[in-house]
């Protein structure tokens, strides 16, 4: 006869925990031995893009797309390797990231904060991806890396503007190589005030929401410093689509420079309705009237076609920048050729800052030989690299902020076609455009300490 | 009062948009009873006749210069359209100039068949049916046109000008003795504006003065007499959606011009114009023009940095707020009919 061990409250209370042990989501409990969320296996590891697919910003996603397939491809050995060659770190050698061949998942933000967590979400905890990129809002960038924060993974921001992503919102896991508001300010006043002089009047149009209004005091507070005033700030709308009842009063206002803090869909009616009105050829206490767009996208300039002509701006990064401003901004090339060789068209600030952001994160942990978010914070802290397009650049370890030159471009008058837009007027240089951390834009939040997870 | 003027000629420019789309939606409101949530699509549908025309009127050939080369070092290649080689360089960039213009032409009978088609093949089957089930169907139709557009032009604003001769502004207050800048006005705008009150004026006539639209008007007042005297009037019902449909595509052609057009622009004027035909009053052909113009010019003065610093936020909200007014005061709207609704 034997005895059995089993009773009924016992298989009762083991099945329970059992159960409930199972059903915790995967992120909370996967490879816990390793101490880090989503630990990739021996072969391959994954990496969640998340970018707008649908929405208005569906074609700026597309090319971070493009750029994020051409960068696995080039981590895993295959074309070109694009910018691996002009990397100042010699790491990555085209075997993936630490011997193990990259994969990638995909998840559509729809420019939504609520679709792009749920969509982060999704790829941390079913295809356990270990680091989540992307984007093309603030708010988007905002609200993931806070995800990721929680969830224990890196969050490589795509195109985010807004000071507050290393600002007051910044995060221990997520990272920011896209310039910011101050930086287009502090690179835009100097040429205004060489270009249109110092004794100028501003009439601002913000967009009503954070971004607008970090872009509003950036360029404000760079212009007025070198002698303009602003006689009028007006807030419109994030959901209107004709300005034209605010661009009407702008000309009878006393501003002899109209000043663009809008985005996207809202820039190019904006602008367009802005050259209808004629204030490219009035003229305002006795001097040209200029109109200013501070954050240029070249993908979303398409929209507003020859409008764009003369209008000063800026961008992160230019696919002309080596041929024109010389070896400084070495890495351009090689990634242009990639690109336009495998797409057919040169790379947008999108797709450079999205690529560059890949490379990054591969070479930190192969720098620090762990996945482990933590060993990757601490590899990314304070890093100085060149050879990725922007000339020599600091991943500042104070904000997870790259320092790095700007670009002041000017629409074309004449463009030849839909992919040459702008010209380069003048690279500001990273001192210019550098801040102290504590700078009141940049005021509140704290960076935090890493989250590994698990 | 130059500020004054201003803002009315702005209201006029919007409010003829408005007017346009809210005249469609209540032809086909007061004639057939459906609540049409994809007439938005439909005024974008028209943009996209003028820019389809636009792109046509522009294909291109390729040539190799040799002389330059492209941004990988190639030879370029640059494009030769097609209207150069058979009309020559003047001619055929004068027929693209003009692509908006004659995109009217193309954009009729096509918007008329979208209509019929969009009728026929599934709005028909809804006439029994609750209004919401009209509203989930039309308004799932408009995502589906959407998302068409958008998976074959992109999401991006597609730039389509006017053509030469009506680019840049005019001065206005100069013509009626304010100071140089005081009042600025471009000219599409004004031509949009006058393009309006044409079909605006045509729609009322061919409903006044023509035996169909005498047939229409009776059947919109009392469809079951009409159908006793023998009438189709079932068939009159769905070339006026045509009409309607052309309406509203015309509207959006015309607009190609002021505002890039892509793919959700329908679904930004969807709404107001609701707004208007309520306010206009349900089924009321001349309410809903005359709150098109009126909620226009309100929204233009709710914008002006006056309003906004005095009352922040209100150029949000007014067009919501004069709804909100004048349904109190008048539950039917500014000119809405006893018994459309109501039953």
């Amino acid at each position: 006869m034997s005895k059995s061990n089993f009773s009924r409250r016992g298989v009762l209370k083991t099945g329970a925990i059992a159960g409930a042990g199972l059903a915790l989501p995967t992120y909370l409990r996967a490879d816990s031995h390793t101490g880090f969320t989503n630990a990739p296996g021996a072969s391959e590891v994954v990496l969640g893009f998340n970018v707008p697919q649908t929405g208005p910003y569906a074609d700026e996603g597309a090319d971070e797309l493009r750029a994020y397939e051409l960068a696995v491809e080039h981590l895993n050995g295959g074309g070109d390797g694009g910018m691996l060659s002009t990397f100042s770190s010699k790491v990555l050698d085209g075997t993936g990231i630490l011997g193990r061949e990259v994969k990638y998942v995909t998840g559509d933000t729809q420019t939504k904060s609520d679709a792009a967590r749920a969509s982060a979400r999704s790829m941390i905890e079913k295809d356990g991806a270990i680091m989540i990129t992307g984007g093309s809002s603030s708010g988007v960038a905002v609200a993931v890396q806070a995800l990721c924060q929680e969830a224990g993974v890196i969050f490589m921001a795509g195109l985010t503007h807004s000071n507050d992503t290393t600002g007051k919102d910044k995060r221990a896991n997520g990272f920011r190589h896209f310039f910011n508001s101050y930086m287009s300010g502090a690179a835009l006043a100097p040429v205004l005030a060489a270009q249109y002089g110092t004794d100028r009047k501003a009439y601002h149009l913000t967009a009503d929401y954070n971004w607008g209004y970090t872009t509003e005091e950036a360029v404000r507070s760079s212009t007025e410093a070198l002698g303009w005033e602003t006689v009028n700030a007006v807030k419109t709308p994030l959901t209107q689509t004709d300005f034209s009842s605010y661009i009407a009063p702008v000309l009878n206002s006393g501003a002899d420079v109209l000043v663009l803090n809008h985005y996207g869909g809202n820039m190019v009616n904006s602008l367009t309705n802005a050259v209808q009105f004629g204030l490219r050829q009035a003229q305002a206490n006795g001097k040209q009237f200029e109109i200013v767009v501070p954050l240029y996208s070249e993908l979303m300039a398409r929209g507003a076609g020859e409008n764009i002509a003369g209008i000063l701006g800026s961008q992160n990064w230019d696919w002309k920048l080596e041929n024109e401003k010389g070896a400084r901004y070495s890495g351009t090339n090689a990634f242009v050729k990639s690109f336009g060789e495998k797409y057919g068209f040169p790379p947008s600030q999108a797709a450079h800052t999205t690529y560059v952001q890949t490379l990054l994160y591969a070479d930190a942990v192969t720098r620090a030989g762990s996945f482990n978010p933590c060993a990757v914070v601490e590899a990314l802290e304070g890093f100085e690299f060149d050879g990725l397009g922007s000339g020599p650049t600091l991943y500042r370890a104070d904000d997870h902020q790259c320092f790095k030159d700007v670009v002041v471009v000017r629409g074309k008058e004449n463009p030849e076609n839909e992919f040459d837009l702008v010209e380069i007027v003048e690279v500001t240089p990273v001192d210019q455009v550098t801040y102290d951390p504590e700078h009141p834009q940049f005021a509140g939040g704290a960076l935090g300490t890493c989250n590994p997870g698990a | 009062m130059d500020q004054f003027i201003l803002q009315i000629l702005n209201g006029l420019d919007k409010g003829s948009a408005y007017a346009l789309i809210a005249l469609g939606l209540t032809l086909i409101f007061g004639t057939l009873g459906v609540v049409n949530f994809a007439h938005g699509a439909l005024f974008m549908l028209g943009s996209f006749c003028a820019v389809t025309l636009s792109k046509f009127l522009s294909l291109s050939h390729k040539i190799v210069d040799e002389t330059r080369t492209d941004f990988l070092g190639n030879p370029m290649e640059v494009d030769v359209p097609y209207v150069h080689d058979w009309f020559g360089v003047a001619a055929g960039d004068a027929i693209i100039d003009w692509a908006v213009p004659l995109s009217l032409i193309f954009a009729i009978p096509i918007m008329i068949g979208i209509g019929y088609v969009m009728e026929r093949g599934l709005i028909k089957h809804f006439y029994k049916r609750p209004h919401a089930d009209q509203i989930l169907v039309t308004f799932g139709l408009a995502i589906v046109i959407q998302e068409i557009v958008k998976y074959y032009y992109g999401a991006n604003p597609i730039p389509t000008p006017a053509p030469s001769a009506f680019k840049g502004s005019f001065d206005f207050g100069v013509l009626v003795g304010f100071d140089a800048n005081a009042i600025i006005y471009p000219y599409w705008r004004l031509v949009y504006f006058f393009f309006s009150l044409v079909i605006i004026g045509a729609v009322f006539a061919f409903l006044r003065f023509t035996t169909f639209g005498m047939v229409v008007r009776a059947g919109m007042a009392d469809r079951e007499t009409v159908g006793l005297l023998g009438i189709d009037i079932d068939k009159r019902f769905t070339i006026m959606f045509g009409i309607a449909a052309a309406v509203a595509g015309l509207a959006g052609v015309m607009y190609v011009p002021i505002n890039p057009p892509n793919y959700h622009m329908g679904m930004d004027f969807l709404v107001l114009s609701f707004v208007v035909v309520v306010v206009g009053g349900m089924g009321s052909l001349p309410g809903a023009v005359a709150a098109g113009f009126l909620l226009g010019i309100l929204e233009s003065f709710a914008s002006t940095s006056w309003a906004v610093s005095n009352l922040p936020g209100i150029n949000q909200v007014i067009i919501y707020l004069v709804a909100i007014i004048i349904l109190l005061t008048r539950p039917r709207g500014l000119m809405g009919r006893k018994g459309v609704m109501e039953e």
